[in-house]
């Protein structure tokens, strides 16, 4: 096992090389340079700003001396200073903004498990049933489904017309009023909406993702044995099979990330929620750089520790990943 | 795998969804290519007596903020989506069958670097890559059709690298390659030809993803611009009007849902009906 930790974090650096590498050239394909825009944004800095800038990037030197001096800095966890008027620290920024993202991220991971992986087992155990086949006409829905059109139905009708849920932001005007209990029904209240809106698509893939697995392992040749020797039909399915066809979904599971991070500029714009989605939005539009390079960066190295946790827990829980 | 074009049919003719499916996408083609026959307005034509006019039987699916004409929107918007998903998966396939044959058929160090770079790109997330890149320029049809293209191409090249790999050690490339034909020949004429099912299955699963990805770039308001009249941005109008007109919001959105619907039907269905076993 520990070998094998070793041999996968090793292969993780050229990756992160890989990675530094594409968001750099990202940004340094854009026409005009970065110290211009800074000038052209923001009319108060001053030609020192400039200066600094440029002596920041290195501006003045050769494409791969810049990019080395850039890795340089981001090696210690230094993305620099976002070009908004606030100035403030990119490392800073994305940090205070990560847990909101993280939170809606976690909750409707939790809500995909719990409703796609019933519906997968069971239209498998079933197939062919008339649960099988709605669930079926369902996943075709959940993948077809836009999810901003899913967010904007949904608050036309809990927002406008029902008036139940808030449509945006994560507290409401007289939050800091409230007592402890009420504060966190209040943010309960603002993150259903959200966290419905970024789990629906998955629920749609993961149920069907649970059924292909499921009815993969039904056709396998320890299941036979198992119903040879006599096992009742539930134990079988849910003993045998059933563990074994949950595998897969922790791989699923890791590669879910990169969509999540994503799909979260989506939903944060639209219910208007502190995220990094909404930072990288707001970001890309004013086109922060030093922001928008630091962002790619981690959403990136966050996708890699989410694949690595998922190797990681399908080594444990399959010995045969090991000794391969 | 697959042996003959009419079992295929066979098969695919049997396959209620897939047809569904093929329903659909045909019904679209036509729209957009009638699409100025049919609409009974001009699709950008300011009429600011009508403004915000429920659905009824002069509009069928009511007036925008400006006045225009919905239902003639959300049929030109069909043909925009539709010159997305082909341009973008144009773009993609090529990108990706080229990187894919690449890798696959030199093997060695080719292969490791170009892998090592596909593995890097998924890192990414899309949404991330795709809006940082589309912010660095203006935004315009192109600009987005080639944005989906450079950041969906990585599946293609996976897939047509593992055919190739499978490919190039049977008898017939053998065969080729002793009676003389060189690389790029055995590439194009020999492997290609028979990578190219999956490689098809992809392109139209990829249609619909390009289709949802420019809805909601344009719904961000950073796709297509109006007043060039996209799904996408019709719905930006809706979540600016939501508490007076239900309409903008439910009638380009139900389009998205059917068009998407409908290539993923189609897609499913081919890979279904090539290879009946992943059912």
């Amino acid at each position: 096992m520990f070998n094998y930790l070793i041999k996968r974090l090793v292969a993780m650096i050229p990756m992160l090389i890989g990675i530094t590498m594409i968001s750099f050239l990202v940004i340094h394909i854009a026409p005009g340079s970065p110290a211009d825009l800074l000038v052209q944004m923001n009319p108060k800095a001053s030609p020192e700003a400039k200066v600094r800038l440029r002596a920041y990037y290195g501006l003045d030197k050769p494409l791969h001396m810049q990019y080395l001096y850039w890795l340089k800095q981001i090696a210690v966890f230094d993305f620099g200073r976002s070009f908004s008027p606030d100035g403030r620290k990119v490392a800073d920024k994305i940090l205070e903004r990560m847990p909101v993202t993280v939170l809606i991220n976690v909750l409707s991971l939790l809500l995909i498990f719990t409703i796609a992986l019933p519906i997968g087992v069971l239209s498998s155990v079933h197939q062919r049933s008339l649960f099988d086949k709605f669930s079926t006409v369902f996943v075709f829905l959940g993948f077809a489904w836009p999810s901003f059109w899913l967010a904007l139905l949904l608050m036309m009708l809990f927002g406008v017309t029902l008036g139940w849920l808030p449509i945006s932001g994560l507290k409401s005007y007289n939050h800091d009023s409230l007592s402890l209990i009420a504060q966190a029904l209040d943010y309960a209240k603002h993150l259903i909406l959200p966290v419905l809106v970024s789990a629906f698509g998955g629920i749609a893939g993961m149920s069907r993702y649970v059924r292909s697995s499921m009815l993969e392992v039904i056709r396998q040749d320890y299941i036979r044995t198992a119903r040879a020797k006599g096992l009742t039909e539930s134990a079988v399915m849910y003993r045998h099979a059933l563990r074994n066809a949950l595998l897969p979904v922790i791989t699923l599971l890791g590669l879910s990330v990169p969509g999540l991070i994503g799909g979260s500029v989506i939903f944060e714009t639209i219910f208007s929620i502190p995220g990094m989605g909404q930072l990288f939005w707001q970001s890309a539009m004013s086109r922060d750089y030093p922001v928008i390079m630091g962002m790619l960066v981690i959403g990136a190295i966050l996708t890699l520790i989410g694949n690595i946790l998922a190797d990681i827990s399908y080594a444990m829980a399959d010995p045969r990943i090991r000794v391969k | 795998m697959l042996k003959t074009y009419s079992e295929f049919w066979y098969r695919f003719k049997k396959d209620k969804l897939a047809v569904a499916g093929s329903i659909i996408v045909i019904s679209l083609f036509m729209l957009s290519f009638l699409a100025p026959l049919i609409a009974p307005y001009d699709p950008t034509a300011i009429d600011a007596r009508h403004v915000l006019t429920p659905p009824g039987t002069e509009h069928w699916f009511g007036t925008d903020d400006l006045g225009r004409d919905v239902f003639s929107r959300v049929l030109f918007g069909a043909r925009i989506s539709l010159k997305v998903g082909f341009f973008s998966v144009g773009i993609s396939a090529l990108i990706g069958i080229m990187i894919g044959a690449l890798a696959g058929y030199y093997g060695a160090w080719i292969d490791t670097i170009i892998m090592r770079f596909v593995d890097t790109m998924l890192c990414f997330p899309t949404f991330f890559l795709i809006i940082a890149l589309i912010a660095l320029f203006e935004p315009s049809i192109w600009i987005i059709m080639i944005v989906i293209g450079a950041t969906s191409w990585m599946g293609v090249a996976r897939l047509v690298r593992a055919e190739i790999l499978s490919l190039k050690q049977r008898e017939f490339i053998l065969a080729a390659r002793a009676a003389g034909a060189g690389d790029l020949r055995i590439i194009f004429s020999h492997i290609l030809p028979n990578a190219l099912a999956p490689v098809l299955v992809y392109a139209t699963l990829g249609v619909a993803a390009a289709i949802l990805i420019e809805s909601s770039l344009s719904f961000l308001g950073i796709g297509v611009q109006p007043p060039t009249p996209s799904w996408g941005n019709i719905l930006t109008l809706g979540k600016d009007n939501i508490e007076i007109a239900w309409w903008l919001s439910l009638f380009p959105g139900l389009a998205i849902l059917i068009t998407v619907l409908g290539y993923n039907l189609l897609g499913e269905g081919i890979r279904d009906s090539l290879d009946p076993r992943l059912r």
